[in-house]
């Protein structure tokens, strides 16, 4: 686990708008904890200044699970210092952010195996050892 | 009309898996601005719709908003035209020219009677209508043809929406909007000089992932992009609010980012979502870099004063009465915060 106390506030001028999205994510864990209810935010509404969402990425920091996913472009999904608190990054062919997400829950549903890819999956290992 | 593959049927011959697909809808549902607890419903629609046909036609304009729409990164201009939407007919894009390109206008009308979208840029002169021609067709001519069996029409650009600068006093060609001259079909609005190149795919795949058209204000604008000011969600509020206010360019306000107003910021008054949405593929928008934002997707917006004239010089002829309107707008800034903010509320929980 990084020591995400060491992320120092930019030396730029700060704008204010990362401490609110803190407070979501207090409440959503209070949620996830108490209702098992999970919360995603979508980090592409709200304002971001100058290299707040940069400093709000680095003061998260990284957990211990962290998985690549390659479909229709690269996606990053990383649980943060915080369990239960994931990032999601989505790229798209290009290489491109196309989302960025913090949800809050206990595995994001992207990671799970899908019904139909299963079932594909299940055809195509009897073809390849029959 | 002619069967046209469902965009899952695309995504599916492709070897796109599930995941894949999951996460397609995600990002159609950040790029709609929907809540992410939308995401199964959109998984559902996108499935099942076949991809519409797409004409876009270009009247009195600059090519500014089609160079803007080839440079939106989600999903890819490239990505829509060749997998979501069927772009048949543009004449900055297609191969074809001359009497094969007005044929391939007149073949996407008639397989799709009733069921294809009009994209239209720039504004229709009615002073003299030799002033803009396309195939020798005038422009008035051409707009009512093609719409006359669309589904809807787009109006893209400040230009379409609103007559834009060749509309502008002392208006020379007797410029007018889409909307003044269709008015028995749905026309969407999306202003700007141009337009957020994000929010104009935003509107074809709302179109293409719902079948419908999206919520609009009075001025036939998508709420969802258009719904909150710039001033609502930009990052210099807290400066706003504190009375904080560059005073010139180079000065240190300006250098600490404090906020733009007192140099002419348009942004409260401006319905866009620069803001967050942003510029360059996401780097950032105007007041990110120093500017105020000029305004550009409200009606009339040429003529509406000074690009540098704050605000409230409309109301307020002194420089010294100044520092007072803009206190009067922190304490009027506290409630409007608290609204954009409950009204930005992206924020959703997931079932
Ligand atoms: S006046 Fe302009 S710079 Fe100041 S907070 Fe509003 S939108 Fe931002
Ligand atoms: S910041 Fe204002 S003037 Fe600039 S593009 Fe956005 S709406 Fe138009």
């Amino acid at each position: 686990m990084t020591a995400q106390q060491d992320v120092q506030r930019p030396a730029f001028p700060f704008h204010g708008n990362v401490r609110p999205i803190i407070n979501e994510v207090l409440h959503a864990v209070d949620r996830l904890l108490e209702t098992d209810e999970a919360t995603t935010i979508d980090l592409a509404g709200l304002p971001f200044g100058p290299g707040e969402l940069e400093y709000l990425e680095a003061a998260l920091g990284t957990g211990e699970l962290s998985a690549k996913l390659d479909a229709l472009g690269t996606s990053r999904i990383r649980e943060t210092a915080f369990p239960g608190v994931w990032w999601l990054e989505h790229r798209n062919a290009h290489d491109e952010v196309v989302g960025r997400y913090l949800e809050i829950t206990r595995t994001p549903e992207i990671l799970s195996s899908q019904d139909v890819d299963i079932i594909a999956g299940r055809a195509r290992l009897e073809d390849q050892f029959a | 009309m002619k069967k046209r593959p469902t965009v899952g049927e695309i995504l599916q011959a492709k070897g796109v898996s599930r995941r894949g697909f999951l996460k397609y809808c995600a990002t159609t549902a950040s790029i709609l601005a929907l809540p992410p607890s939308m995401i199964p419903r959109i998984a559902e629609a996108i499935e099942n719709t076949r991809r519409p046909s797409v004409i876009w036609l270009s009247f009195q304009e600059c090519t500014g908003c089609t160079e803007s729409l080839t440079r939106s990164a989600s999903p890819t201009v490239e990505g829509l035209i060749f997998d979501a939407i069927s772009l048949d007919y543009h004449h900055t894009l297609q191969a074809a020219a001359g009497d094969q390109a007005e044929a391939a206008r007149h073949a996407a009308m008639e397989e799709n009677e009733g069921g294809y979208l009009v994209l239209v840029d720039g504004s229709i002169p009615l002073g003299n209508p030799g002033f803009s021609t396309i195939a020798g067709m005038s422009n008035v001519e051409m707009l009512k043809e093609t719409v006359a069996g669309a589904a809807a029409v787009v109006a893209i650009g400040s230009c379409a929406a609103f007559g834009g600068i060749p509309g502008a006093d002392p208006n020379p060609t007797g410029a007018v909007s889409v909307m003044d001259l269709v008015t028995d079909k749905p026309v969407i609005n999306v202003p700007g000089c141009p337009p957020i190149p994000m929010v104009m795919t935003a509107v074809l795949t709302h179109f293409l992932t719902f079948g419908t058209i999206p919520d609009l204000d009075k001025h036939g604008r998508p709420m969802t992009f258009f719904g909150t000011t710039i001033h609502d969600r930009c990052y210099r509020r807290p400066f706003y609010e504190q009375g904080k206010f560059a005073e010139t360019f180079d000065d240190e306000g300006a250098k600490a980012g404090w906020c733009l107003y007192k140099l002419g910021c348009k942004g409260p008054t401006t319905y866009n979502a620069c803001a967050t949405t942003k510029w360059n593929s996401g780097t950032s928008f105007p007041i990110e870099a120093g500017h105020p934002c000029l305004g550009c997707s409200e009606p009339n917006f040429w003529d509406g004063g000074g690009f540098y004239e704050p605000l409230s010089t409309g109301r307020f002829d002194s420089g010294t009465k100044l520092a007072g309107a803009a206190a009067a707008g922190v304490a009027l800034g506290v409630a409007a915060a608290a609204a954009g903010r409950s009204k930005q509320a992206k924020f959703t929980k997931e079932g």
